[in-house]
């Protein structure tokens, strides 16, 4: 095989480095991953140096402690990647801005610490556009560092040249245009407080290449000047009492758990909660891993393709404790039929979230660890004082509902292979401690229903904006962050074809990610539309994947330096994965081709209620009767 | 639907009016009227915005603004506690024969001639929306030829600032 041994060439490639910096600013504190990061980056200080604006540009990375950054070089950047050639910052040659972008998504979902890619003006900027707006919905915190044409040029329609800033401006937490060089330490430190802390989310920096060369002098820590900026992280008192006192006294409550959680860093708390109450638990597609999908209190997943139990517990509750969750209109289906006799308490640390979709009977503003931290010790006063109303009959209801509706798939009655079958094996095998990343569509889904999710930080999705392409960058983003765990991408056909570019990448930069392509050969997720909604008619979902095999994956991969295998069959799958998880000096891609017409089940079509959901196509689940 | 008035205090930076309209845009506000202009603190500019909404979605609006990094404050004036004015500049057709009608209307609302031409006089006035109103209507039959609004600016009434407090010193 032609295939370059990655890690050799890997190490190869980069320069050796100088002898280490005097600043040496390593130090790789672990990131909190709530809200409550020091108000400046916790970082030793430099001596004043004399440096390009791109030099202060690095130092300033170096200083922010930043490891790899994802990138592109281009014209208007360019200054920045001569010091980046002698820096200790890792840089990762992708092959697309997109690639970039979710790689640092990716490595920050993974790890907890801030993602950074970069690009240049231009083109470069406006590729970075998708996983900056993936980013946002999903709050993760990323650093996008952008070159602009130079100063004098902006605003002349300069080769090149994008007001990124402009672009950005609805789909970043915050974005800068740097005008002067002097004020690089400063607004890259801004940028990774902005992106890290409070809710976390993207951040642009965009520099034009006259700042960019302009000399200056580095001064490290800078002041960070954010008078506008006051996340509040802990919650009010009263409100907390409130809710424990009505999580005390509730008949049929759930807590409903999001993201917020694992951005919290909370999930330690979220199960001493959940074990001190009793109450039932769901958690959101952002959320999967932040309470194990085994534990007996785990209904899984509420939503568009939930558990009859998750989505019935919700519907069905007197109340609603959503943590670090959002009322996403993939959860509650038709907002005014969604949980009509539900009391909500609603904690996120944005406010903007309070009341945006539902009501919130209980609004409390705050970090989630706090206020679970806070809850527990409140609901544990509240116990000692009154009896916890007895939750038996409701569990009965629910583990009734659990036994009878539980996530299931028939297996296809032309004889084709299953991809739940292969998602669920792959899961088994790979076990808890692997790190799963999907892509957007059924598959999607049956990765977040068949795989079983234990631990936190398990399970990357783009979640919001449904950012098809999303899993192979993302993976390698998370196995550049946690090199010593096993990470698969679990991808459709479809998804593949959009990014699997940066397999690449990942061949030469040494980053052997195992990549799963659930390859029904069509977009799978829009031919399930058309079949439910379209009579039928096959407009344009239709891949050739299978019928012509163009793709062939296998080549593909192998064209990309990774090794490709194929599974046709049931008989096959436990083997093809085995050889995957034998193979790590490598990525490899495992083209699994899989019957096209298996549904994803339960669903609730989009814009009906909850009540509305289907186990499967033509069944409805039997609850009106259970009427309490 | 009901007129709010918005005073919103934010860091006096480029870019920061286009993030602050931009975000009542994307929300599907429209604005009613905007006006921008330094306070008595150099660093701190302060945008008066009226919107024509409910009270859920611009609560909504509201919050969204409040996390804009450059917003520092944001005050919901009620009118009946605030003073609130425009500016109004406007050219009205006043040839010899009218000129004496237009002049007693000037009179009437307290408002100024600032420019004379032959045939028009160029007038100016402050006051409320409602005044204005009054004002164009009077004016309306003799000919206007050209106009132009300043937005609402309005401050509380009583000795209470809404400038004071930590985080506007800070910036």
């Amino acid at each position: 095989m032609t295939r370059p041994t990655p890690e050799t060439l890997a190490h190869s490639a980069r320069r050796a480095r100088p002898a280490a910096e005097p600043a040496g600013d390593t130090d790789h504190a672990p990131t909190p991953r709530n809200g409550s990061a020091p108000a400046a980056p916790a970082v030793r200080q430099a001596a004043p140096a004399q440096v390009s604006g791109a030099g202060s540009l690095v130092r300033s990375l170096e200083a922010l402690g930043v490891d790899v950054v994802f990138g592109i070089p281009g014209g208007a950047i360019l200054p920045a990647y001569d010091p980046l050639y002698d820096s200790n910052v890792r840089h990762i040659l992708v092959r697309h801005e997109q690639g970039a972008g979710h790689a640092a998504t990716g490595y920050a979902q993974a790890t907890g610490k801030v993602g950074v890619c970069m690009a240049t003006s231009g083109p470069g900027a406006t590729n970075l556009v998708t996983p900056i707006a993936d980013a946002y919905m999903d709050s993760v915190p990323l650093v996008a560092i952008t070159g602009q044409v130079a100063r004098p040029s902006i605003g002349t329609d300069a080769f090149q040249e994008a007001d990124i800033q402009g672009i950005t401006l609805p789909i970043t937490k915050h974005n800068f245009l740097v005008q002067t060089a002097d004020e690089i330490p400063q607004v890259l430190a801004e940028a990774f407080h902005l992106a890290s802390t409070g809710r976390p989310g993207p951040v642009l920096v965009d520099i034009p290449k006259d700042v960019l060369q302009a000399p200056t002098t580095f001064v490290w820590p800078p002041t960070l000047e954010l008078p506008g900026y006051r996340p509040t992280l802990h919650p009010h008192g009263k409100q907390i009492r409130e809710a424990a006192r009505l999580m005390t006294a509730a008949r049929r409550p759930v807590l409903y758990v999001g993201g917020g959680v694992l951005k919290a860093g909370a999930t330690e708390g979220l199960r001493r909660l959940a074990e001190l109450t009793g109450i039932p638990v769901v958690t959101t597609l952002m959320a999967l891993g932040a309470f194990p999908d085994s534990h007996r209190q785990h209904l899984g997943m509420p939503g568009m393709h939930g558990t009859v139990a998750a989505v019935y517990g919700l519907q069905k509750a007197d109340l609603i404790v959503a943590l670090g969750a959002r009322f996403d209109d993939r959860v509650t289906g038709r907002l005014d039929s969604f949980a009509p006799d539900a009391a909500v308490v609603h904690a996120d640390i944005d406010p903007a979230e309070i009341g945006k979709n539902r009501h919130a009977d209980v609004p409390i503003v705050g970090d989630a660890r706090h206020v679970i931290d806070e809850l527990i010790a409140a609901v544990t006063a509240e116990r000692s004082a009154r009896p916890a109303t007895d939750l038996g009959d409701w569990w009965t209801q629910l583990d009734d509902l659990r036994k009878r509706y539980p996530l299931g798939y028939e297996e296809p009655a032309d004889g084709t292979l299953s991809p739940q079958y292969v998602i669920k094996r792959l899961g088994e095998i790979a076990g808890p401690d692997t790190i799963y990343v999907a892509g957007v569509g059924q598959h999607q889904m049956w990765a977040s229903q068949f795989i079983s999710y234990e631990k936190p930080y398990t399970w990357l999705n783009s979640g919001g904006l449904g950012t098809m392409g999303y899993a192979v960058p993302a993976a390698m983003g998370a196995k550049v962050g946690k090199p010593d765990t096993t990470v698969w991408a679990v991808d459709g056909d479809g998804c593949f074809q959009m990014t699997n570019q940066e397999l690449a990448t990942c061949a030469l930069e040494g980053i052997p990610i195992k990549v799963a392509v659930i390859n029904n050969g069509n977009l799978g997720m829009v031919r399930q539309w058309q079949t439910l909604f379209y009579g039928e008619r096959y407009s344009n979902t239709e891949l050739g994947t299978h019928k012509h095999r163009i793709p062939d994956f296998v080549k593909l991969a192998e064209a990309l330096g990774c090794v490709g295998l194929r599974c046709e069959n049931a008989a096959d799958v436990d083997k093809t994965i085995a050889a995957a998880m034998e193979i790590n000096d490598a990525p490899v891609v495992i083209d699994f081709v899989v019957g096209k017409d298996a549904m994803v089940w339960p669903m609730v079509a989009a814009g009906t209620s909850n009540d509305e959901i289907m186990f499967a196509r033509g069944v409805r689940p039997a609850f009106d009767e259970d009427e309490l | 639907m009901t007129m709010h008035t918005l005073s919103v205090l934010v860091e006096n930076k480029p870019g920061v009016l286009a993030r602050v309209s931009g975000l009542f845009s994307r929300r599907g506000f429209n604005i009613d009227s905007l006006a921008v202009g330094e306070t008595e603190n150099p660093d701190v500019s302060r945008i008066t915005i009226v919107v024509n909404a409910e009270s859920s979605p611009l609560e909504q609006v509201t919050k969204q603004l409040n996390k804009l990094v450059n917003v520092l404050k944001i005050v919901e004036l009620d009118s009946q506690v605030s003073v609130a004015r425009e500016l109004l500049l406007v050219k009205v057709r006043a040839d010899r024969n009218a000129r004496g009608q237009v002049l007693e209307t000037v009179n009437l609302f307290r408002a100024r001639v600032v420019d004379v031409a032959p045939d028009t006089l160029t007038i100016e006035a402050t006051g409320t929306k409602d005044k204005l109103d009054a004002l164009l209507r009077d004016l309306e039959p003799f000919g206007i030829k050209e106009m132009v609004q300043s937005g609402t600016v309005a401050i509380g009434r009583g000795s209470r600032s809404i400038t004071a407090g930590p985080a506007l010193r800070a910036a």
